[in-house]
């Protein structure tokens, strides 16, 4: 009969809400404190090498997994304010880390980077430098203001003095490259590694010395992870000198001094 | 079940099984708590000061337009489209109206890669459309309106085309019998005869546009005063200023309110 | 053969068109100003037969030619729109825009047909004044009764002068309690209106009452055309003479016999050849339990089956090699003890068969 039925279904429903309940009995960061993971996130720009890393990390961690986040270190920031769960931050400029630093460990740098215009395969708009990007006939995109490369960025045209309009701004540094690899945008201003990263689509303009701008990314460990060591183990991998030849080869620099 | 409680049951006016409030209060609850959520945490003090702030007015203005303008296409193309989908018969029909509910399957952001493909500076369209007639849709407020009428288009075709299945084509016939042409019928008997479904599908076109994000972002891209709709405005607001991002979702939440609750008698037409 | 003697001919229609399962084949004519009623039971393709008139539905063969003009024919390809066709339809459920006031219903046509607003709204309203529904110009049809509807469909079709009047059933939708009413109403708006009338029903005292002639159609095929007073005389269907409410046979006459199908035979007063029809009336059939004698040439056995109570009187369906329906008093029913049904013998006198050409 029906009402027996549905008599005995109450309380396999109660029972099933419940279980549902226990498995937030965690505390925040509670998948990230399992022992055999760990979560970093990390800017956009150190895509490529930070995976490569993770790899590295886990063959002499035994077995430990390392999953990443890459977003703009804005976004990560507010995330990390907001309870996410993460191990390690690394960020691509020191503002963003100083607005979690109550929520980590002692940041230290670990890499450094310079800007580059990329432009498509074989430069068909013919982009020779700063000034080009001012030109009417180009379609410029550029990281938001809020993302560390928008702001190197900005701080690059403004030492150069060149004003630029750009059609779209992006809120992470990846996005920029995209839009010219798929020949959308004619050119954008993102770091050296994101123009190695960009494969064969993308070239690079150089940006001479005096305008560029150095930025520093920071890497610390957050205070709220359940696996300190092993988190500690992956920031230590990142700074040591293994760490800095993978770096070195995906195009970024050495830490900036002061 | 005992006495009373039976005797209850049998007393009440609806025949709603009592077992199911239940669920539905569940889903009352899921619906409700976020919107609850976003009204505890607004900052009202300072609500005034980030809404007047010249970004969010030239966000909210963006997004009227876009959405508006995306409903104009929308009931352009979209209510003819309805038209033959629901009255003509013809080879493919059925895939022509599986191609018209695609986008409301499809995530957003691959929509907007779809429209770069098709209407980018490479695209298959959008390479001749630059070549022959100079007009470049990304980065523009048109590839804006493009990209929401993408997503929202297919609300409007889904419901105008049920309401002409649904409406008694004897009135076109009736009509037909006192002299008015095809044209003339569907101006004074079908499309009066549809209108509720008519309204619905426009308010639910234009709240889809409204709140369209993905593909915006994506084929359109972003920029303060172009591109940059409440949406966008919002995603963006939220990496830095979660005040601010609060108080636009605000904004956006109370207009998509208000049309709803202006258009509820259309929702369910009272024929 | 179709029209009466001396009226000109006003629609000549030969309709062939296969719908569904229905299967139309039909060739009729309607005089100026006459008021042909079809009818037939359900299914038989009344609707569907006005509908390839109006241009609804698309000949398979045929034509049809109004006051000298082909509307269409399908041999030769042509086919004039319906809205082209000058003509007027009132819809059994009367079909009135719901969204337009009882007015703006009425002059529908005539603004569709290029008439400007004032002048449409003028004659509309004169229209609804003459149907007696002046005071309900501004009501949309949700809000008028079922007899008030009809008269604004009737005035919206009427309207326009159509040539061609075309009415589906239009008493059907209504309560009988209405019914009488508006048929009185309905017979004299028809009456003052001159062009050609061709109305379907089911319900023949609504024929009997409205018709100039009866056409009878059966299975999209018409089994008899006359006036009303032909039709009940010399019924020639099965279902015109249910209307009627006489047994009819068929069969072959000879020798004074008439030799049904089945072998029995009948014997009728007069000198006949050839096909016939045999008509008989119930209440000239006798009922007796026991073989008759006497003077009735017309005897033969069979069983007392259904019996119906219609009026003051009682009504026998008899079984055998001549089903027949008799008619007799309740109390010979009761002398007879018919409700036990049984084994019964039928007489019918020679003369009460009226014997016709079939």
């Amino acid at each position: 009969m029906p009402r027996s039925r549905i008599r005995s279904a109450v309380p396999l429903l109660a029972l099933g809400l419940l279980a549902a309940g226990c498995g937030n009995g965690e505390p925040a960061g509670g998948s990230a404190g399992s022992s055999d993971e760990i979560k970093v996130f990390a800017a956009a720009s150190l895509t490529g090498a930070f995976t490569e890393l993770g790899g590295r990390y886990t063959a002499a961690n035994d077995g430990t997994k390392v999953t990443f986040n890459f977003a703009g270190s804005q976004a990560l920031a507010t995330q990390i304010r907001q309870d996410a769960p993460a191990d390690v931050f690394a960020s691509a400029d020191t503002g963003n880390m100083d607005k979690v630093k109550d929520l980590v460990g002692t940041p230290q740098s670990f890499a450094g980077n310079l800007l580059q215009i990329v432009v498509e395969q074989g430069n068909p708009r013919d982009v020779n430098g700063l000034e080009d990007l001012a030109r009417g006939d180009l379609k410029v995109v550029l990281a938001a203001e809020e993302v560390p490369a928008g702001k190197y960025a900005r701080q690059v045209l403004d030492k150069a003095g060149v004003t630029v309009a750009p059609v779209s701004l992006e809120d992470n540094v990846k996005a920029v490259v995209s839009k010219v690899a798929l020949g959308e945008a004619d050119a954008g201003i993102v770091y050296v590694t994101d123009v190695t990263g960009g494969g064969d689509k993308v070239e690079a303009v150089d940006i001479p010395d005096d305008h560029n701008v150095s930025a520093t990314y920071p890497i610390a460990v957050v205070r709220t992870s359940r696996s300190q060591l092993k988190a500690q183990a992956f920031t230590d991998l990142v700074r040591s000198a293994e760490g800095r030849r993978v770096l070195e080869r995906f195009g970024f620099l050495p830490p900036p001094t002061a | 079940m005992t006495g009373p409680a039976r005797r209850r049951q049998a007393g009440g006016r609806s025949r709603v099984p009592g077992l199911l409030l239940v669920p539905a209060g569940l889903a009352v609850g899921f619906l409700a708590i976020p919107l609850v959520g976003l009204l505890g945490r607004t900052p009202w003090a300072d609500l005034p000061a980030a809404l007047t702030a010249p970004q969010v007015r030239e966000a909210l203005r963006l997004s009227l337009v876009c959405s508006l303008g995306a409903v104009a296409v929308s009931v352009l193309v979209g209510v003819p489209l309805a038209f033959v989908l629901a009255r003509v018969e013809f080879p493919g029909r059925n895939l022509v109206r599986a191609l018209t509910t695609l986008p409301m399957v499809l995530p957003p952001v691959v929509g907007g890669v779809a429209l770069l493909l098709a209407f980018g500076r490479r695209g298959l369209a959008g390479q001749w459309l630059e070549r022959a007639f100079g007009i470049s849709l990304p980065f523009t407020t048109t590839g804006a309106i493009l990209a929401e009428a993408f997503v929202a288009m297919p609300f409007l075709v889904i419901t105008t085309e049920a309401g002409l299945r649904a409406m008694d084509r004897r009135f076109e016939d009736a009509a037909a019998t006192l002299g008015a042409g095809r044209w003339t019928t569907v101006r004074r008997v079908t499309l009066p005869m549809i209108a509720p479904s008519l309204g619905a599908g426009v308010a639910l076109c234009w709240a889809r546009a409204l709140g369209e994000f993905g593909a915006t972002i994506t084929f359109a891209g972003n920029l303060p005063g172009v591109t940059q709709t409440m949406p966008l405005a919002v995603y963006l607001a939220l990496e830095t200023d979660l005040e601010a991002a609060i108080a636009l979702s605000l904004v956006l939440l109370a207009i998509s309110l208000a049309v709803l609750v202006a258009l509820r008698d259309r929702w369910f037409p009272t024929a | 053969m179709s029209t009466r003697e001396g009226t000109a001919v006003s629609l000549d229609a030969r309709v062939g068109l296969a719908l569904g399962t229905l299967d139309l084949e039909v060739e009729m004519t309607v005089g100026t100003g006459e008021l042909v009623v079809l009818l037939g039971p359900n299914g038989a393709g009344k609707t569907t037969l006005l509908r390839a008139l109006a241009g609804l539905v698309a000949l398979d063969r045929g034509r049809v030619v109004l006051d000298g003009v082909v509307l269409e024919d399908a041999e030769a390809g042509e086919h004039v729109p319906t809205e082209r066709r000058p003509i007027g339809f009132v819809f059994q459920d009367y079909l009135l825009f719901p969204h337009l006031s009882a007015l703006e219903n009425v002059a529908f046509g005539l603004r569709a047909r290029g008439l400007p607003r004032a002048e449409a709204r003028r004659r509309s309203a004169a229209w609804l004044d003459r149907v007696g529904l002046a005071g309900q110009a501004g009501s949309r049809p949700r809000a008028l009764s079922g007899g008030q509807a009809q008269r604004v469909a009737l005035a919206r079709a009427m309207v326009s002068d159509p040539r061609l009047l075309l009415l589906d059933e239009p008493l059907a939708a209504l309560d009988a309690a209405s019914r009488t009413e508006v048929r009185r109403e309905l017979r004299r708006h028809l009456a003052s209106f001159d062009g050609t009338r061709l109305l379907v029903t089911h319900d023949p005292l609504e024929a009997i009452a409205l018709a100039d002639r009866l056409v009878i159609l059966e299975d999209g095929r018409i089994t008899q055309t006359g006036t009303a007073q032909e039709v009940s005389s010399r019924p020639r269907s099965r279902y015109a003479a249910e209307l009627v409410g006489v047994n009819l046979f068929r069969g072959r006459a000879a020798d004074g016999a008439i030799r049904l199908a089945g072998g029995a035979a009948l014997v009728a007063a007069g000198d006949h050849r050839g096909e016939v029809f045999a008509a008989v009336h119930p209440h000239a059939v006798a009922l007796h339990r026991r073989a008759p004698e006497g003077t009735p040439r017309n005897v033969w056995a069979g069983t007392a089956e259904a019996l119906e109570v219609v009026g003051d009187r009682v009504r026998v369906r008899v079984t055998g090699p001549v089903p027949i329906v008799a008619e007799v008093t309740p109390a010979a029913a009761a002398e007879l003890r018919l409700a036990d049904g049984g084994p019964v013998w039928a007489s019918v006198k020679a003369t009460e068969v009226t014997v016709y050409p079939a």
